[in-house]
């Protein structure tokens, strides 16, 4: 029989098997952490080297197109960062961007799994319906919203608009321009669009885990639909809610198609990720690029500790109930 | 009492069928609503380059196969070809590779934990969480230096860390249902690790392990931002291809949409196929 180790939670679901008693730097233990160390090496090289050497590069002035002038900057490109306009708008766009997509999403996506929540005919056919879009490449579904739903001329939304008047005799309805006229709508719509599916199959999952016997219990007690959506319901979805919106967070901050295809990160659209290809890419201000990229990060990592906390929680409490 | 019982409950349990039956008819609509763009787009793509751009749309035009024709090069235009095989190269192989390197790191996370697996675990989850374009330039200036530019097996690389950390989570939870007891016997009777894995590891994780493959594969297939940066002619993936196509070609809504379905073909048809494990892989295992 072997005895767990103080320090492996043993709530966690996920490792019901205690750990064996080994000795500290014994060589059973690296035989044991054997299998782990290729994994660990190449996924250390290949995402920490780089963005340590982002940080390196952060602290020089250097332009590619005069390689000759690169030199150390210290903290330069940090104040130019943080004074720089455009970098300024692009961080407040990039917020109100995953905010409104997060949350429009997550309402829908609630909506949407308490309808899937109920049997009815044809339930699996229209949960494949609904996940379709987040299916679709998402390059493939911003050139679908740009070209075929938004194209003022011959889109599919003006095209419904002026059929639907037509049925009026209103034969030359107003025929608004998207994406200009609403960039940052445009490019919201289809992000919700794609992501409310995921909203929905998380939210869907979080309902179909609550303990049966508590909603027969309260139906019994009298409570109505909505008592036991807002007292059980509610509550119980918290932690999967406080999931979608984190996991989704970090999705659609990191965002770089959607705006790169629908508006090329013109008409004040330009987000964080394409604001930095742009600097790098496009101005070839690599020192500046770096300290843009730098700052996204410490966003990110205010974001992912809440999200990280989110998970080990969850991963706790299913522990409890298997 | 129970004759009032029986006489009430009829028109009551009518109401509430009526009322199910209601919601199950909304939930269609917004099933069909949802999808509307996709329909829309399959449609489309099937319509010839006139009837494609009407206003209002012509939804009962002729079908013909003609966008499909163009985009696979019929036209004279650019092929898609090699951008397609360089995606199923790029995302088959890092789903590969990905498979190599997160199977034994499970192993080492549930069935024999090393000490503070949590730790190793969060540890690669917060590697998802750093975001691409922050290491994006070097990743680039180092491509450049060593003469990588425009390589597919860089991409390869790439998207095998960009998926390691989904797939050690997702594998972790799947291998942690093995039985331990099967795996200890097989020890016992002298297989070594790699034996272990493949001969019981992997058949009894079987399912999970082909779902995490397929969100693997979807991730590497999907990817935009490195595909961009990162390749040129040579290397070009499919979605930089229609990005392209785009910009090249001026505007041909039908053979545009051809180009999305086809492009996004092995996403949906991978999808579909793991649809009941997505949840699971999309919050990294949290949720069963």
């Amino acid at each position: 029989m072997t005895t767990a180790l103080n320090d492996s939670p043993r709530t966690a679901p996920a490792a019901p098997r205690p750990v064996a008693p080994v000795r500290r730097g014994g060589k059973r233990a690296w035989a044991r952490r054997a299998p782990l160390l290729p994994a660990l090496v190449f996924l250390i090289v290949v995402t920490q080297l780089p963005f340590v050497a982002t940080l390196v590069i952060s602290l020089f002035n250097w332009n590619a197109l005069a390689p000759d002038a690169r030199r150390f900057a210290g903290f330069d490109n940090y104040i130019t960062a943080a004074s720089d306009a455009d970098l300024r708008k692009s961080v407040l766009t990039t917020i109100l961007l995953t905010v409104t997509v997060v949350l429009v999403s997550v309402v829908l996506g609630l909506l949407l799994a308490v309808l899937l929540d109920r049997k009815f005919r044809g339930r699996g056919l229209v949960r494949t319906l609904l996940i379709t879009p987040f299916l679709l490449v998402p390059v493939s579904a911003a050139l679908l919203w740009k070209h075929a739903l938004y194209n003022p001329e011959y889109g599919l939304l003006n095209g419904a608009w002026t059929w639907i008047a037509g049925l009026f005799g209103d034969h030359s309805p107003a025929q608004p321009d998207w994406v200009s006229g609403m960039p940052l709508v445009a490019v919201e719509t289809a992000l919700v669009w794609q992501w409310t599916p995921f909203m929905m199959l998380i939210l869907l999952a979080g309902l179909q885990s609550r303990p049966a016997e508590m909603m027969e219990a309260a139906r019994l007690d009298g409570a109505n639909a909505w008592q036991m959506f807002r007292f059980l319901t509610l509550p119980h979805l918290r932690r999967y809610l406080e999931l979608g919106i984190l996991l989704g967070s970090i999705y659609v901050v990191q965002n770089f198609d959607a705006v790169f295809t629908i508006t090329s990160g013109g008409l004040g659209t330009a987000n964080l990720p394409y604001t930095i290809y742009q600097t790098f890419y496009g101005a070839h201000e690599y020192g500046m690029a770096s300290a843009a990229g730098v700052l996204v990060v410490i966003g990110t990592i205010v974001i992912a500790t809440f999200a990280l906390r989110v998970v080990s929680s969850l991963f706790r409490e299913g522990g409890n109930q298997a | 009492m129970t004759a009032i019982a029986t006489t009430s409950l009829p028109p009551m349990a009518r109401r509430a069928r009526r009322r199910s039956a209601a919601l199950g008819l909304l939930a269609w609509v917004a099933g069909i609503l949802f999808c509307l763009p996709v329909f829309w787009m399959l449609l489309t793509s099937l319509h010839s380059e006139p009837d494609a751009a009407t206003n209002p749309p012509s939804l009962t035009a002729s079908l013909t196969l003609d966008g499909y024709k163009k985009f696979f090069g019929a036209g004279g235009g650019a092929d898609p070809a090699p951008a397609l095989i360089n995606s199923v190269t790029a995302s088959v192989m890092s789903t590969l590779f990905v498979l190599v390197l997160a199977l034994p790191a499970a192993y080492a996370l549930s069935i024999r934990p090393v000490r503070k697996w949590t730790d190793a675990m969060f540890f690669f989850l917060s590697t998802k969480m750093l975001p691409v374009v922050a290491g994006l330039l070097p990743i680039y200036l180092f491509a450049k230096n060593a003469g990588m530019l425009d390589n597919v097996w860089l991409l390869v690389i790439l998207y095998t860390s960009m998926n390691l950390p989904i797939a050690v989570w997702m594998l972790q939870s799947f291998l942690a249902d093995i039985p331990v007891s099967v795996i200890e016997a097989a020890h016992m009777d002298g297989a070594g690790l790699p034996t272990v894995l493949v001969r019981i590891v992997a058949p009894l994780a079987g399912p999970g392990i082909a779902a995490t493959s397929l969100i693997c594969f979807i991730f590497s297939w999907n990817e935009m931002l490195f595909a961009r940066v990162l390749t040129g002619v040579v290397a070009e993936t499919a979605p930089v291809f229609l990005t392209s196509f785009v910009t090249s070609q001026g505007l041909f809504l039908a053979q545009l949409c051809a180009a999305s379905v086809v492009v996004s073909l092995p996403v949906l048809v991978a999808g579909f196929a793991a649809q009941d494990k997505l949840v699971q892989g999309l919050s990294l295992g949290a949720v069963k």
